[in-house]
């Protein structure tokens, strides 16, 4: 069983600039915050090494950290501008019963994240989702299709803040 | 009733008018497709069940449209769904009944400003005949509804589709 600070100190060894951060100053467990294009490297080296051992991913969620330029049209709607969006990745060892957070965060324009399907399987369906509801691009992922909303939606990504519903699908009227 | 009160006293021969013999066999054996959507359909099933006993109702689950003559739409639709809900309506031969159960199939309920996924009511995409309030509805509200689809079918005329 190790502490967070133990394990960010094992992955900073190992993979120094690609594991930037571990924020504690926060409410929560404290997060480790890692380079989007190398989480799949560490996500294996976090499962593999003896004494760290994260045989599960609990739950991979999208966030949209809406910190960008806010534009607000005149009909009160507003669009953002740069900024970030992030994806969690909560961890478990089963084999040690500790557990991690970790958390990368990318360009809101272009967002892309290394898939760790290949690491824990269950983040196909999570990285799916994630994809459906904030448009997160999972690199190397093998079926990155919608997984919830309709494959042909068109009008975007729904739990994006400045998300718009559009006012009809399939002759369907959309708002109440 | 007025069915069976022109008995002959010899008691083989029943006299009745055809459009109520018709409604009457219609509304003693609505058979419900078997579909289920969210909530609603626990309470549907609990219906269905033995305690609340739809079947004394002659309302019996079948598995597909082609055999079906009513589809309560129990639970919340999303616009996905909806394409094939409407899809499974078309399916089911004449004459057919929906019964709206629950505040998400009648208006889109809980979900009917942030939902943007959920059709705001079926009746957007097939005509309605009953609607069930409730979130959901207990057994009694279904079986209520149901009865007020046998009285609507009961005044029904072989000329007009439907009475209003």
């Amino acid at each position: 069983m190790k502490k967070p600070e133990e394990i960010f100190e094992i992955l900073k060894n190992e993979f120094q600039d690609a594991v930037l951060e571990l924020k504690t100053d926060i409410p929560v467990e404290p997060i480790i915050i890692v380079d989007p294009l190398k989480i799949d490297e560490v996500g294996f080296y976090l499962r593999d090494t003896d004494g760290l051992e994260f045989d599960t991913l609990m739950i991979l969620s999208g966030v949209d950290d809406a910190n960008g330029e806010k534009v607000e049209a005149e009909d009160g709607s507003f669009t953002i501008n740069g900024g970030t969006l992030s994806v969690y990745y909560h961890l478990d060892s089963m084999a040690l019963n500790h557990k991690i957070t970790l958390k990368v965060s990318t360009g809101r324009d272009n967002p892309e994240v290394n898939t760790v399907e290949s690491v824990w399987r269950t983040a196909d369906w999570h990285e799916r989702e994630a994809f459906d509801m904030y448009g997160i691009k999972f690199l190397n992922h093998p079926d990155l299709r919608r997984i919830l909303m309709p494959y042909d939606w068109e009008a975007g990504y729904p739990l994006r803040k400045d998300y718009k519903n559009p006012e009809f699908y399939k002759g369907m009227k959309v708002p109440y | 009733m007025g069915l069976l009160d022109k008995e002959f006293s010899d008691g083989n021969i029943v006299i009745a008018r055809t459009e109520d013999l018709l409604n009457w066999a219609r509304l003693s054996s609505l058979w419900q497709l078997s579909f289920g959507l969210a909530c609603c359909a626990i309470e549907m099933m609990a219906t269905s069940a033995s305690h609340y006993d739809f079947d004394r109702f002659g309302v019996m689950p079948r598995p597909t449209p082609r055999q079906a003559d009513m589809i309560i739409i129990s639970g919340t639709v999303t616009f996905k769904m909806a394409l094939r809900i409407k899809r499974l309506y078309e399916q089911m031969p004449d004459p057919k009944y929906i019964i709206s159960m629950g505040s998400c199939s009648n208006s889109g309920g809980p979900y009917w400003e942030h939902g943007y996924h959920v059709l705001k009511g079926i009746d957007r995409v097939i005509p309605v005949d009953v609607y069930v309030p409730g979130c959901p509805p207990r057994p009694e509200a279904l079986l209520e509804g149901l009865m007020k689809l046998q009285e609507k079918i009961r005044h029904e005329s072989l000329r007009k589709k439907k009475t209003a």
